[in-house]
């Protein structure tokens, strides 16, 4: 059995008063593609947000790779190996492409490993490149993504999360960005994605979970998840 | 020309120095054909003096008192600017950390008047000192305050932090005043004479009928905002701790995941504002030479002004909206009362200012430079 580099503990999040994660537990082994399906308001995003520390669960516990991370900053967080591309791709739009790239090397001063890390990214995504000097906020939705993923491969996280990286993209794009996951992931990087597109989502994924207000009611590998009547009628739109 | 334009000398030096000189040649020459235009018209109504012969023979000392106090409220508008563009939060104890400042630097000075060894000691050097001095203790107390008062209430609803920076303006305001009283005796703290600026060293510019008098006091001031403002340009736009603060400024929680500690940076933002605004306090004593707890309040004011007027979260914004309130006062205070045979005096100067500002401000809300938090400076 491969090694466990994510263990959630049966987190509870809050927003103030509202109970948006009630008792989320899940856990992602090494090389592995886990997807988080969902409706919306689900919680999905909030279980990211919560395990890279943009908010801390009230009870319950998160473990990275043998590291108790449940109370640490997100800046802590980042630096022990965790990527994040929030949703919406968070891009900073008056920085240079090329700026957006240094960010997601913040914590690393080594100048020669970062200009090859930014090669290499310029290597999976090569519209990047010719937009080097351009500003994040005037780039397509496609290439925002590309940014945003090859932003946080900087990091060469020990996990990336992915929220909804499908969102807003024409089909071809998100065939491109699929592509781009599954590539990476042959590649050795561990992936925790969250998808609205369940389909995409189970066909990359190795196995899945299906959260539904703040629970996690079903957890199976993909191609099992892809045949279980509920979700096939809930998310697959098989009636 | 990319390469001459990404070379650092000029990104860093020419660049922001130009911008400047433009700023003062645009909003200096825009005002004195405004000025000398309605001298012509208005020749024939005023009586006793020639007019135009007034306005003209006035001139250089209006432009360059109007840059002095500009560059003062430049300076301190960069204090606001940056937190409004870090946490957009207005932050109004600023104005105290600038009397802070300068409290400071007089302070530091009738110190060594008391010890007998200011009349002894370069004046350039004990400037330098008193404004050092007036940095760190301000950039420190500006950090102190955000971290007692504004911190805890960072996810609270827009108008208690505010409350709490009015609050945090009179509680300080009162404990110079309690410290003056103790040590000193009285509320005014009046700068020693010392060293020979008041000794006008004299620019004289040809062709104009009285030379025109510049303080070596006054080029000093000049000289230290300048420098402290292409500093500040090259810390934002050249360096990995100002890209930090600008992603900060542009999307706090992704900067965050950027592995960046956004609390660090948000305190980097109060220590260099409150720095800045104490250096620009010191200079302001070295000018004004008598202070008070309260003298912060006005040049508080008009550099949130200065800052709104540049549109606020940007830096070279506050730059130009403080150049040119600060030539709109000089303008005001020097022709209002030759203009108007007395009838208004140069006390009327901010209804000037101001009266301009809302025209300017009713045609353009978000500024002269628009809002565009977190952009290059």
């Amino acid at each position: 059995m491969a090694k466990k580099i994510l263990e959630v503990n049966d987190i509870h999040s809050y927003y103030g008063h509202i109970h948006a994660l009630k008792g989320i537990s899940l856990y992602v082994e090494e090389g592995e593609i886990v997807s988080l399906i969902g409706s919306n308001g689900a919680g999905k995003s909030t279980t990211l947000r919560t395990i890279s520390g943009l908010m801390h669960p009230r009870s319950g516990s998160i473990n990275l790779g043998g590291t108790d991370i449940t109370h640490m900053e997100p800046h802590i967080i980042v630096s022990n190996g965790v990527g994040h591309v929030p949703e919406g791709r968070g891009i900073f739009p008056k920085l240079s492409v090329r700026e957006n790239l240094d960010m997601g090397a913040y914590t690393i001063n080594d100048t020669p490993k970062n200009s090859e890390r930014i090669e290499q990214v310029f290597t999976l995504f090569p519209r990047l490149k010719e937009r080097v000097d351009q500003y994040g906020g005037t780039l397509s939705g496609g290439e925002q993504q590309m940014l945003a993923i090859g932003r946080s491969l900087m990091l060469n996280p020990r996990i990336l999360m992915l929220d909804e990286p499908s969102m807003g993209l024409a089909p071809v794009l998100v065939e491109l960005i699929f592509d781009i996951i599954k590539k990476l992931n042959k590649d050795g990087t561990t992936i925790l994605l969250v998808e609205q597109n369940a389909q995409m989502a189970l066909s990359i994924a190795h196995r899945g979970y299906v959260l539904q207000t703040g629970n996690i009611v079903l957890t199976d590998t993909a191609d099992k998840l892809k045949k279980n009547e509920m979700v096939q009628k809930s998310y697959l739109g098989i009636e | 020309m990319k390469t001459f334009t990404s070379n650092p000398f000029y990104k860093f030096i020419i660049f922001p120095v130009g911008q400047m000189l433009a700023f003062i040649l645009g909003a200096g020459t825009l005002l004195s054909v405004i000025i000398i235009l309605l001298a012509y018209i208005f020749r024939g109504s005023v009586t006793n003096l020639d007019l135009v012969e007034r306005t003209i023979t006035i001139l250089p000392k209006v432009l360059i008192d109007g840059i002095t106090i500009g560059f003062v409220y430049a300076t301190i508008a960069l204090g606001y600017t940056m937190v409004y563009g870090v946490l957009e939060f207005i932050n109004f104890s600023h104005s105290e950390i600038f009397m802070v400042g300068g409290v400071v630097g007089v302070e530091l000075l009738r110190y060594f008047d008391a010890q007998g060894s200011l009349a002894t000691m370069n004046e350039y050097v004990v400037i330098g000192m008193a404004i050092v001095l007036g940095m760190v203790i301000a950039g420190g107390l500006a950090v102190t305050v955000e971290r007692i008062a504004y911190k805890p209430l960072r996810g609270a609803p827009r108008l208690v932090p505010l409350i709490s920076a009015i609050g945090m303006s009179f509680i300080l305001q009162d404990a110079v005043r309690l410290i003056l009283g103790l040590t000193t005796g009285e509320f005014n703290v009046i700068l020693p004479q010392f060293g020979t600026f008041d000794e006008f060293q004299i620019l004289t510019i040809p062709g104009i009928a009285n030379a025109v008098q510049i303080q070596n006091k006054t080029i000093l001031l000049i000289a230290v905002t300048v420098m402290m403002l292409v500093g500040l340009n090259f810390l934002v736009n050249g360096t990995k701790i100002g890209k930090a603060i600008r992603a900060v400024a542009q999307d706090r929680p992704t900067a965050s995941l950027m592995g960046i500690n956004v609390n660090l940076i948000i305190s980097l933002t109060f220590l260099i504002g409150g720095a800045l605004g104490g250096a620009a306090g010191v200079l302001f004593a070295l000018k004004v030479t008598r202070l008070d707890p309260f003298v912060g309040f006005f040049p508080g004011l008009k550099a949130f002004t200065a800052a709104v007027l540049g549109g606020i979260g940007n830096l070279t914004g506050a730059l130009l909206g403080g150049l040119v309130l600060g030539l709109l006062e000089s303008f005001g205070a020097s022709y209002l009362g030759i203009f108007t045979e007395g009838a208004f005096g140069a006390e009327y100067k901010d209804i000037l200012a101001f009266a301009i500002l809302i025209i300017i401000l009713i045609f353009r809300p978000s500024g002269l430079l628009g809002q565009t938090v977190g952009q290059k400076a």
